[in-house]
């Protein structure tokens, strides 16, 4: 349908031997909207910025339309970058901001001369940049005198007054609070949308990713983990991984016994997965809103619970089943304490093959990882984050 | 309440600030209109007479805005490479800048005095290698030294040497405080590194540029030993006026004042333009 723009062939980057991407084969469409998603440390601002052309991979190649483009500097590249925290240039106002670029002379490939546009061009440029962000009014502003929401009007302005072909996007709405992010989650993709740009955009927020993205890539560990629409990230986890980050997940180790027919605490389920190996030990995920709750005499499983939180339209209770917590999500209430059943049905389970990420997650005992980690006190958090940090800051 | 008795704290202060600063001036500004004993009383003659030194003036602010000049030229260059350099790097050449001034003022100045002299290092060094012979066999002169110590030259030497830290330091510290992301924003809009050095370092680097040119300019105008040692007394400048009025043999604390005065007035006009023409130039840069 749509042709491939921009392609990493085998791309691997390390600092000083520490390996932040590992192998990656990627190619994005011409007008696709593509986010790149994982926790922090993952290798997906630095993708990014092999892209953006601040940093040459260490192996393998970045083509751009075809051409490789490894050592083509950011500042020749079709490409342009709406930066983490804005980095809007102070000394200079709104109009001044957006207008960088087209104030810079670019070359005409025909003539291969520098040709300046005029200010009357500029002038034009800005304004209709300026009303496609909705900021029309505001081009003699100080940017220091603008909300966090305008600034990243400004910063999104200044990229695509450009006109570029791919708009590469690092955690744009980080600072901004939810509401504000929400709306400007929909104007991104209207103006994606309108203007026909591809856009690269960078989150850790998986909500995010789902609702905006043509395609979704999660990353961990410098890797690719899974490649899809947003229905299939969220409907076919590849892995514990996925699942874990894409939603809430329940990941319960099972045994495919037969094409059609799961085994987990023992007993076998219908489901839809199909291609596994007889017995094959398998990670069977859960979502918490597929589970029905019924009277203990008609469950399926049997299970106690053990914590209850009202969130609005529904209640998230956590269920002990013979010692793994499970989280369902329902509009019944069920008190602490109460022995409830519960129902699945065979569309409701999710069949992946076992992966280094099999037993790290999917068991509520707690929420995140994480909060298991700040009560251990020989587990540094920042240590790792920071030094990768660091690495990228050498560059 | 809380107000007032944290005010109370800036009492000492502002007694301070009152003898020390404000006295001194409305002394040195009653001074100035004042006639000499006998006549007393108030008078414009000290500012009337300052015609005869206008070459005083006009030599200590040249001298000083050529010393400004050198220092910023050399200056820049070392706060931009140092700043782009890695801590331990920073470090060493902070302390390479640093050291010569915490050696006394006067030693080094008279280290100049002993390179620069008729029979310097510097002459010995040259007619050591044979330049004075070369040159001489060339042109048919008859050189044995060049004369450096008691030239403008040595003067502005003297002013850059002692100075020149005071033009780095402000400089490198707004440097090393730009946000990385801003340079690679404006390489990522188009700019190549001569664009982003000059539409945006050189731009927010404008305030480090304006302190540092005040930092070495005002020590510079109102200097009176670099240019007594170093000018080898043919350079006098308002400094040097100045001191030999309130203790030189032409005692005459009156015009002294009125010379002060006068000088005090320039520099903050000087000042003040400067900054309005730092501002305009920020401001040129938004149009």
């Amino acid at each position: 349908m749509s042709k491939e723009l921009i392609r990493l062939s085998n791309c691997t980057m390390a600092f000083d031997g520490d390996v932040v991407l590992d192998n990656i084969n990627l190619y994005i469409n011409d007008q696709e909207f593509l986010t790149l998603l994982g926790p922090s440390g993952c290798g997906k601002t630095t993708t990014l910025r092999i892209i953006g052309g601040f940093q040459t991979p260490t192996k393998g190649d970045v083509f751009f339309d075809g051409v490789r483009i490894n050592d083509v500097p950011p500042h020749k590249r079709a490409i342009n970058t709406v930066f983490q925290r804005y980095a809007l240039f102070p000394h200079l106002n709104v109009f001044e901001n957006i207008a960088f670029g087209l104030r810079i002379p670019k070359v005409d490939p025909e003539t291969k001369r520098k040709v300046k546009l005029s200010e009357e061009e500029i002038h034009e440029r800005v304004m209709e940049m300026l009303h496609v962000v909705n900021l029309n009014g505001f081009e003699k502003r100080s940017v220091s005198s603008l909300s966090g929401g305008q600034q990243q009007r400004v910063a999104i302005a200044r990229a695509l007054v450009n006109r570029p072909k791919v708009l590469l996007l690092d955690e744009p709405l980080g600072a901004l609070d939810l509401r504000l992010r929400k709306d400007m989650q929909n104007e991104l993709k209207r103006i994606q949308q309108a203007m026909g740009i591809t856009f690269i955009y960078v989150t850790h927020d998986q909500e995010e990713a789902l609702s905006m993205s043509d395609t979704v890539v999660v990353m961990d560990e410098g890797k690719i983990q899974q490649i899809g629409t947003p229905e299939d990230i969220y409907n076919e986890p590849k892995n514990a991984f996925v699942a874990d980050f894409i939603g809430e997940s329940n990941i319960i180790d099972g045994i495919m016994r037969a094409d059609g027919v799961v085994e987990i605490f023992n007993r076998r389920f219908q489901c839809l997965d199909k291609g596994f190996e007889k017995d094959e030990p398998v990670d069977v995920v859960i979502r918490p809103e597929d589970v029905d709750i019924v009277d203990e005499a008609a469950g399926q499983l049997k299970g106690t619970v053990t914590n209850v939180t009202f969130k609005g339209m529904h209640y998230d209770i956590i269920v002990d089943f013979y010692g793994f917590k499970w989280l369902i999500q329902t509009t019944d209430f069920c008190p602490e304490g109460s022995h409830i059943g519960i129902k699945i049905d065979p569309d409701g389970f999710h069949v992946m093959k076992k992966s280094q990420y099999s037993g790290m997650f999917g068991d509520y005992s707690s929420y995140s990882e994480e909060y298991d980690e700040i009560g251990d006190a020989t587990y540094d958090p920042e240590q790792e984050e920071d030094s990768r940090e660091a690495l990228d800051e050498e560059e | 309440m809380k107000k007032n008795k944290l005010s109370l704290f800036s009492i000492p202060y502002v007694i301070w600030m009152a003898l020390f600063v404000v006295a001194p001036i409305i002394m040195v500004v009653i001074y100035a209109f004042t006639a000499a004993p006998p006549d007393g009383g108030f008078t414009l003659d000290n500012f009337a007479r300052m015609g005869s030194y206008a070459v005083v003036f006009a030599r200590s602010f040249k001298l000083a805005l050529i010393a400004t000049l050198v220092c910023l030229l050399i200056g820049y260059p070392v706060a931009y490479f140092m700043a782009k350099e890695g801590p331990s790097f920073q470090r060493v050449a902070m302390m390479i800048i640093m050291l010569p001034m915490w050696m006394n003022f006067l030693l080094r100045t008279y280290s100049w005095m002993a390179i620069l002299e008729k029979n310097g290092f510097l002459n010995q060094f040259f007619s050591a290698i044979g330049l004075f012979n070369l040159i001489n066999s060339i042109f048919g002169t008859d050189i044995t030294y060049f004369k450096m110590i008691g030239t403008s030259g040595a003067v502005v030497l003297g002013m850059v040497y002692n100075y020149l830290p005071f033009m780095i330091l402000p400089i490198y510290s707004v440097i090393i405080k730009l946000d990385h992301s801003l340079l690679e924003a404006a390489r990522d809009l188009g700019a190549n590194s001569a664009a982003v050095f000059r539409r945006v370092i050189f731009p927010l680097s404008l305030p480090g540029i304006l302190s540092g040119v005040t930092m070495v300019f005002v020590p510079s105008v109102s200097t009176f030993a670099i240019s007594r040692m170093m000018g080898g007394g043919t350079q006098m400048m308002l400094g040097d006026l100045i001191e030999l009025q309130f203790l030189g043999g032409a005692y005459n604390p009156y015009l002294g004042s009125a010379i002060a005065l006068v000088m005090m007035i320039i520099v903050v006009i000087c000042m003040y333009v400067m900054n309005r023409f730092g501002e305009g130039e920020e401001e040129a840069m938004l149009l």
